[in-house]
């Protein structure tokens, strides 16, 4: 009697097996990536902003630090995002004319709020505390990038659980020191290292020195027994992986 | 994931697109007039269709499809349920707003919470507070340590009242006959008829309040009584004390104040005194020193408390010995005890039963003169409380453990039942022709014999102020919404006679405004704030150049220091003939009440009060009868039976619900319930007792007749079984027993040793929390549970969610009697979570979603559940509480506000419980980490330990051996509940001693 | 219908000795059993009968799925369970669900290892059984939780959290369990059915139906080659079938046994949750077959033989149960432990004590009739017995979720615990899955195996012994 299929029926049937294991395991790990894209985190995606505030000319062009307008950020776990008397204390000097501020002249005259869009957005779950972090010496381009770099406020990292959780188990990779040795030919030692966006950690090449009491010290890798990052978990008391990896830490 | 929220920084500078400014909610809600109009005229209406509006609009999904929130809820499900065939751990985040403001003020640090000192009155009498605010929204009440009078503790009431604050069925406008009117149009549409009143002196105006003790008020009164010679002020509360001020007249030929020193007593009487419940004047004070004076450690110096009483209270379950009467015979027992102690002739012999009870009674009063103290009950006679203030004469406890001052109401003279009469037969006659009520509310709860409401509608112009638009409202022209006291500044003074603050936390939510700015109004047609007018009196009141800093002073500590009335050396004289006793009553007798968590009535709205399960018998959103198991047996009745009550042709029907220790051949009803216009959560709920209560019998009443109607009346109690089976749960002995065996706790339960487990154990090289709680001194106040709700977010479920058995309290209150029904011991036991050093919760849970932490508590993470309740099976103390619907409000704007932005809101199918108030620990060592120290003791205080006035919860860190929480754990007192099992339970309880007559003993 | 060989078996089975009888009635050619067992499906019209009996359960199945969209609507909060009682029916019909599916398995895979030849006319459907039962007690697992949505969490792959699911957890070695016993169930079922598949596909005449059968037959020829390739396969997989049989149910017991709780904190747990998985699993067996043989008439081919020796499992495994309801009033009594204690005097005589007495009535008392040769013949009663049956073993989860739960340490915490019409809407739903599934499945696929039946013909053993030979 006549054949139902082709004889190409056999190997096609083979390849499918094949196939079909293929297409799953495809699947799946396009879907793990598509998490981690920035479709979903916004990683690198400026957002729309009333007005276009453009760090990267107030940071790096003025050299404003980010404590004039991000006022609590050492003693409060709110950064803060500056009230528009903050914008007006400058812009009631310069740019006063310009219509890109208007909104701003705007919220200042009526009393109404500017409404920014948030960057840098943690689900609301997730209890996170600027002070500490800038106490124990993370600066703020580990989580927020080079600002300095950027117009349009966008936030560089995927701030996902799995992202905090590499620098909580290995907090040494990430710290700094407040104050490093002043060289007046590089205006990059003056001041809080913390807020110093252009901060190198050290290496071979490019050593940091610290003041320890009354004598300095020198450090020329960050991670390691010898690391400035192992130093600093020790003389700033940060707590181990253990403690700091409680669920505890960041959720109630 | 995805639906778990919690109220943030973002409340302010919103980080969710449905939160809103402060001010933008009361503008809207100023603005609500079409809505509100119509809204009022159902409400006059009492349309079926309005109360369905609110009985769906009650987050007891009453109406499943219609629910507004669940709905919102499943298509935020589906979506993250479609969005990624389920892959990602949360679902792509919506784009959040940044709300900053224009100008920032000054001593606002954005995150970090403020407190302000403030006071809350309840009746005459106010409690000091402190009230915790975050960025300008009050979220949480706290006790002021620093107050002479309240000493830290708190109550019920303060607690709940924040909720209260943010009710949204609170009045959001004026209204005249439904109609809203702004402010400027109410005052001028009034001047009118202000400007006729004065030109008759105000012949025709009378005023009705609620009792007060304000003195920049009673001074505004005396003004306004200046301008208009022919006003007359009146005041009424329902729930009074003219009994006690009575007592005193005949006692001491004067109304007088009467306060207690329980840290000097040694033996206790109280006469139907429930001194250990809230909203007994000076119950926070009493509280802590009774408690302190309990201690087993003290040994024989350890107080004895007899308690004589009708009513089952949680005061005389703390009690050592009881005797359970008729309230109507507690007087004849007086007398008796009187004459027994050979203080006043005034006969009267003790009963054959009572016999034994009394003699030792009298040896062990006698053997004390001098530490020995009697109280009667608020609810007793006068002729009671003149007894009472002759024994303690007697015994020499006058200027020991009790003492006399001037009375703290200024109105005591006449009774409140007194002036309401007056003033109903005032508005009978037609003399009134304006009336002005304020805060109180007659047309609900004046005794049912004075017709309030049909002389108030003799009156031509009715004037209402309050918090609501409730049952008197309805009948008056106009409804002014009124302030809060969070919303207000004034004063009032606590039951010492001290004088606190009251400083608003935030500007009026509903536009509304304080009495005393109304009263300003009418005395001088003059728009002074609450600010001005509370300011400007104190002004006149303080003498000297450095008022400024004197009022800041006193704004910073609450209180003005120095200020409690002083003692009045008075003596009472037992020659004042006490008025003919009156009989007891016959046949069935009826007891009424306060109720133990919505007072009179006016917290009945409140959702957390009204879950809060009664002290004593642990029911909830209800007022049931309660009956002595013998009389049930009597007159074949059982628990949740509907009974019909009659008293003098006057009748209601109501729950029966058996209670053990309740007095025989008496029923108990409490007082608040049967509300018609409360709002969506006390409207129509229980029934109301005021219509059974008669002016000449406030208290208790013979002849009630009770009669089974054949219905079930289904009630609703966390707690259905309240005996131990034997099992060693609450551990208790007398105090001989523990002089001989002080570790007699250990002896009944045999505890497998440390380090018996199969994983690692764990080591805990920073803090290693703890928490001791001390069943002898908690008094099953339920302030603690009130407390954890408001700190914790924790979500009201509803009447029918209770019976369901899902009541959402992180922190119970278990009450176990033990003995004959007739007279159980009573034990109070709070449970929050164990935190077991081998929880069994932590190895099931299939997501880890409950984790051991490295401080030793069992972390729960809300966004990581799945809701397998698998935690909740295999946890022997039940201390798990799960979402089974969506029982948090993510709808109404106000109840977000009041919401702590430190701890998630949980939603639909998430399991919670007991973190230790981890939020309060990571802050107090953010804090500390910061200051490069370690977390002192009694830094982080957890918010049922904060709140408790008996000092009966202490945590701390165990790896401290100097915290406090330590050493109590080194007390030979101290035992896990169900160590058997090796949990190894971090809440452990200090075990119960009573301190019995040996002679009543054997 | 014929009932011819009915009685003339019957007749048979008198004169001969128990265990004698036939399990192929003799006058069967290879010709004639593949003709009868095609001819159900590709010749027989759709009946009435059949029809309706598909509607009524298709209908059962829809009133899951609405409740099922409810509860996801809704919550959990629908359902009667609470705290303490945080589990309710869906658990208990789980755990029924998946021993109901063990019989299949142990007829298929066992039984095929253990030579038994008369279970070839009873396993395919009884795999077919496993399959379905399977895939009910799969559902609630999912839709128990109080957050469905997010039920793959307890799956370990790379998440963006960073963190593992507990495996510490009794629920974790579930997923584990049940998801491998699914996948080998119907993996097992598939090889078996391809040889008859292409038989189907030779008789069928209908195009269509050639091209399905055609596809799923996966080129079968039927070549010696097919055939040594097919038994390996076949046997390789029932190897890995058998241990199953012993470790789902046996992972299933354990989410009781590793807890805390009195009545479920206990050792006895894995045997007998087995034992009461075969038992129900060959009550459904009978339930399904009874009816079957009897409106197909191949009681020629699932004769009174099979009914006999399911019967005499069903005893067996019923006693086993019965001994570990013993021991479990043993252990309360002599642990001298006061909570098992309670926990045993509360199901005697709490509450809920008609559930237990019940269940002691269906599951141990009514089934002694098995030991009654004359019932164990008679379909009627037998069908009757194993109802009864599948009742007392859904009641014994019943017993041991809720009545262990609902009184436990703290007597505070004491609460009740009662169903509501949500909770009867899903479990009704599953029986309606269940059985409109096995509505299809007799009617689309061979519900007999027809080359092993040809096993059993007389030429077939002389085939064999050739085989043996060289």
């Amino acid at each position: 009697m006549a054949q139902i299929f082709h004889r190409s029926a056999n190997s096609i049937a083979k390849a499918s097996i094949l196939g079909g294991v293929i297409l799953v395991v495809g699947l799946l790990w396009a879907a793990l990536q598509l998490q981690r894209s920035p479709y979903f985190t916004y990683a690198g995606v400026a957002r729309p902003q009333p007005v276009p505030f453009p760090h990267q000319h107030h940071v790096a062009g003025l050299g404003i630090d980010c404590r004039y307008c991000h006022t609590s950020v050492e003693v409060s776990g709110y950064a803060g995002v500056p009230p528009t008397k903050t914008c007006m204390n400058c812009h009631s000097q310069i740019w006063t004319a310009a219509p890109m501020l208007e909104p701003v002249r705007e919220s200042y005259r009526s009393g109404r709020s500017l409404s920014w869009t948030r960057a840098n957005d943690l689900p609301d779950f997730a209890y996170f505390d600027h002070s500490i972090h800038v106490n124990k010496g993370v600066g703020c381009n580990v989580c927020h990038g080079r600002v300095d770099k950027m117009n349009l406020m966008y936030n560089q990292a995927s701030l996902q659980m799995e992202w905090c959780l590499n620098c909580h188990r290995e907090p040494a990779k990430n710290l700094r020191p407040h104050y490093v040795k002043q060289d007046p030919k590089d205006p990059a030692t003056m001041g809080d290292q913390i807020f110093n966006m252009a901060y190198e950690e050290p290496s071979t090449s490019h050593p940091v020195t610290i003041k320890e009491g009354d004598r300095y010290k020198t450090f020329t890798s960050q991670t390691g027994p010898e690391g400035l990052g192992t130093y600093l978990v020790k003389v700033n008391n940060v707590r181990s992986p253990r403690d700091i990896t409680n669920c505890n830490t960041c959720h109630r | 994931m995805d639906n778990v929220q919690k109220t943030g920084i973002g409340d302010v500078c919103p980080s969710k697109k449905d939160k809103l400014e402060l001010s933008e909610v009361r503008e809207r809600l100023s603005e609500a007039r079409g809505p509100q109009y119509w809204r009022t005229l159902d409400e006059l209406a009492q349309t079926p269709e309005f109360a369905e509006m609110l009985h769906r609009e009650f987050p007891k999904h009453a109406s499943e499809w219609t629910d507004k929130s669940s709905r919102r809820d499943f298509m935020k499900i589906m979506g993250a349920s479609m969005a990624l065939a389920g892959l990602s751990a949360c679902t792509k985040q919506p784009l959040e707003p940044i709300v900053p403001y224009v100008k920032q003020p000054n001593n606002q640090l954005l995150g970090k919470p403020l407190f302000y000192a403030t006071a809350m009155p309840l009746g005459v009498y106010g409690t000091g507070l402190l009230v915790e605010s975050h960025e300008g929204r009050p979220t949480k009440i706290e006790g002021n340590p620093q107050h002479p009078s309240s000493l830290g503790g708190t109550d019920v009431f303060n607690q709940a009242s924040v909720l209260t604050m943010y009710d949204p069925d609170r009045s959001q406008v004026n209204t005249y006959l439904g109609e809203t009117r702004s402010w400027p149009e109410v005052l001028s549409s009034l001047r009118g008829s202000i400007e006729a009143e004065k030109a008759k002196q105000g012949v025709g105006l009378r005023v009705l309040s609620g009792a007060t003790s304000s003195p920049s008020f009673v001074a505004q009164m005396q003004q306004l009584l200046k301008t208009y010679p022919q006003v007359k002020w009146y005041q009424w509360e329902a729930v009074n004390r003219d009994n006690v001020y009575a007592g005193a007249e005949l006692a001491f030929g004067q109304p007088l104040e009467t306060t207690y020193d329980f840290s000097k007593a040694k033996v206790v009487l109280s006469l139907d005194a429930d001194f250990l419940s809230s909203g007994f004047p000076g119950f926070h004070k009493y509280t802590r020193e009774f408690s302190r004076r309990r201690r087993p450690e003290l040994k024989e110096e350890m107080l004895r408390f007899y308690a004589v009483e009708s009513a089952p209270t949680n005061t005389a379950a703390k009690a050592d010995h009881r005797l359970h009467l008729k309230a109507s015979e507690v007087e004849a027992f007086a007398r008796a005890l009187a004459s027994a102690l050979g203080v006043a002739q005034v006969g009267g012999e003790f009963k054959e039963d009572q016999k034994k009870f009394a003699s030792a009674l009298v040896k062990d009063l006698q053997a004390n003169r001098g530490t020995a103290l009697v109280l009667a009950g608020d609810a007793q006679t006068p002729a009671t409380h003149a007894l009472a203030h002759a024994i303690n004469g007697a015994l020499g406890a006058a200027g020991k453990t009790v003492s006399y001052s001037e009375p703290v109401d200024p109105f005591a003279a006449t009774s409140k039942v007194e002036q309401l009469r007056q003033l109903t037969a005032e508005m009978n006659s037609g003399k009134v022709d304006m009336l002005v009520v304020l805060n109180t509310n007659p047309v609900y709860d004046a005794p049912a014999d004075i017709d309030f409401l049909s002389a108030l509608n003799k009156v031509g112009l009715r004037i209402h102020l309050g918090l609501y638009q409730d049952e008197t409202a309805k009948y008056c022209h106009w409804h002014l919404s009124g302030t809060h006291y969070l919303e207000q500044w004034g004063d009032t003074r606590s039951f010492d006679g001290t004088v606190s603050f009251i400083q608003p936390l935030i500007s009026p939510l509903y536009s509304g405004h304080s009495e005393s700015e109304l009263i300003e109004f009418l005395t001088n047609e003059d728009e002074a704030t609450s600010y001005a007018l509370t300011q400007r009196y104190w002004q006149s009141q303080h003498s000297g150049a450095d008022f400024k800093s004197w009022w800041d002073r006193s704004l910073h500590d609450g209180f003005v220091a120095g200020s409690a009335s002083p003692a009045k050396p008075v003596t009472a004289s037992a020659k004042t003939a006490l008025p003919a006793i009156t009989a007891a009553a016959s046949g069935l007798e009826i007891i009424f009440r306060r109720d133990a968590t919505i007072f009179d009535g006016r917290f009945a709205n409140n959702g957390w009060l009204q879950e809060t399960p009664k002290p004593m018998n642990q029911v909830c959103w209800d007022n049931p009868v309660l009956m002595s198991v013998a009389t049930a047996k009597r007159l074949n009745l059982k628990s949740e039976d509907e009974v019909e009550l009659e008293l003098n042709g006057r009748k209601v029907k109501a729950a029966l619900w058996l209670t053990p220790g309740h007095p025989d051949d008496a029923i108990t009803v409490t007082l608040g319930y049967g509300r018609e216009k409360a709002g969506r959560v006390g409207s129509g709920i229980g029934f109301s007792a005021y219509k059974l209560r008669a002016s000449n019998a406030l208290w208790n009443a013979g002849g009630v007749r009770v009669r089974a109607t054949g219905e079930h009346y289904g009630l609703a109690s966390p707690q259905g079984h309240q005996m131990m089976e034997g099992r060693a749960i609450v551990r208790a002995a007398t105090l001989e027993e523990f002089i001989k065996t002080p570790g007699f706790a250990h002896e009944m339960v045999e505890a497998p040793p440390p380090g018996l487990t199969m994983y690692q154990p764990y080591e805990y090289k920073e803090h290693k929390w703890g928490m001791a709680i001390d069943l002898n001194s908690c008094v099953g106040c339920k302030t603690c549970t009130v407390a954890c709700q408001a700190e914790n977010n924790i979500a009201v479920v509803g009447k029918d969610q209770v019976k369901r058995g899902r009541h959402m309290n992180w922190l119970r209150i278990d009450n176990y009697h033990e003995g004959s029904p007739e007279n159980p011991n009573t034990y109070f036991q709070p449970v929050p979570c164990m935190q077991c050093e081998n929880a069994p919760c932590e190895v099931v849970c299939p997501v880890t979603a409950t984790v051991h932490s490295s401080e030793g508590l069992n972390d729960m993470v809300y966004n990581r559940c799945v809701g397998t309740r698998y935690c909740s099976n295999n946890c022997p103390y039940k201390v798990r509480r799960f979402n089974f619907l969506l029982f948090s409000d993510f709808d109404t704007p106000q109840l977000k506000f009041q919401r702590n932005p430190e701890v998630s809101v949980r939603s639909r199918g998430v399991m919670e419980k007991c973190t230790y108030c981890i939020q309060r620990i990571t802050h107090a060592r953010i804090d500390a980490e910061e200051e490069n120290r370690k977390v002192r003791d009694g830094e982080v205080m957890t918010a049922c330990q904060q709140a408790c006035p008996a000092e009966a919860i202490v945590f701390g860190d165990l790896n401290d051996s100097g915290s406090r929480v330590s050493k109590l754990k080194a007390s030979q007192r101290n035992y896990g509940l169900l160590e058997e099992l090796n949990t190894r339970p971090r809440t452990t309880y200090l075990a119960a001693v009573r301190n019995p007559n040996p002679e009543l003993e054997s | 219908m014929e009932q011819a060989p009915e009685t003339k078996a019957s007749a048979t089975l008198e004169r001969l000795l128990p265990g004698q009888a036939p399990v192929l009635t003799p006058g069967h050619t290879l010709e004639t059993i593949t003709d009868k067992i095609v001819s159900i499906v590709l010749r027989r019209p759709v009946t009435l009968g059949w029809l309706g009996g598909f509607a009524f359960f298709f209908g059962l199945l829809n009133l899951m799925l609405f409740a099922m969209a409810y509860l996801f609507y809704r919550g959990v909060g629908i359902w009667g369970i609470n705290i303490p009682v945080g589990w309710g029916f869906a658990i208990v019909n789980f755990v029924w669900w998946v021993g109901i599916g063990h019989a299949g398995t142990l007829i298929s895979a066992i039984l095929l290892l253990l030579k038994q030849g008369w279970r070839n006319s009873i396993n395919r459907f009884a795999e077919a059984m496993t399959l379905f039962a399977v895939a009910c007690a799969g559902v609630f697992p999912l839709i128990h939780t109080g957050r469905p949505w997010l039920a793959y969490w307890l799956f370990p792959y790379p998440n963006t959290m960073g963190v593992w699911p507990q495996f510490r957890s009794p629920l974790l070695w579930d997923v584990f369990a049940v998801s491998t016993y699914a996948t080998i169930s119907a993996l097992f079922w598939f090889v078996g059915l391809i040889p008859d598949l292409a038989t189907f596909r030779d008789t069928a005449t209908n195009p269509v139906a050639k091209t399905i059968y055609g596809l799923l037959a996966m080129g079968w020829r039927g070549s010696a080659r097919h055939w040594k390739r097919y038994e390996s396969a076949y046997i390789l997989l029932a190897g890995l079938a058998t241990p199953l049989v012993l470790s789902v149910h046996t992972v299933v017991s354990f989410d009781f046994a590793i807890s805390i709780l009195p009545g479920w904190h206990t050792t006895v747990f894995p045997p007998y949750f087995v034992a009461g998985a075969i038992y129900s699993g060959f009550a459904m067996v009978l339930v399904l077959a009874i009816p079957i043989r009897r409106f197909y008439g191949v009681q020629d081919m699932m004769t009174l033989r099979h009914l006999d020796n399911a019967a005499k499992v069903m005893l067996g495994t019923g006693l086993i149960v019965a001994y570990g309801y013993t021991m479990e009033a043993f252990y309360a009594y002599y642990s001298g432990n006061a909570y098992e204690l309670f926990m045993f005097k509360n199901r005697l005589l709490g509450p809920m004590a008609w559930s237990y007495w019940c269940l002691i009535l269906f599951n141990i008392l009514i089934p002694q009739v098995l030991w009654i040769r004359k019932v164990r013949l008679n379909p009627a009663m037998l069908f009757v017995t194993s109802l009864v049956i599948l009742l007392g073993m859904w009641l014994e989860r019943f017993v041991i979720v809720v009545t262990s739960l609902h009184r436990d340490f703290l007597p505070s915490s004491w609460g009740m615990y009662v169903a509501t019409r949500w909770d009867y809407a899903v479990f009704a739903g599953t029986l309606g899955l269940f059985f409109s599934a096995m509505f299809l499945f007799v009617r689309l696929m061979p519900m007999i195996t027809i080359f092993e039946m040809r096993l059993l013909l007389p030429q077939a053993k002389l085939s064999e012994e050739v085989a043996a030979h060289d």
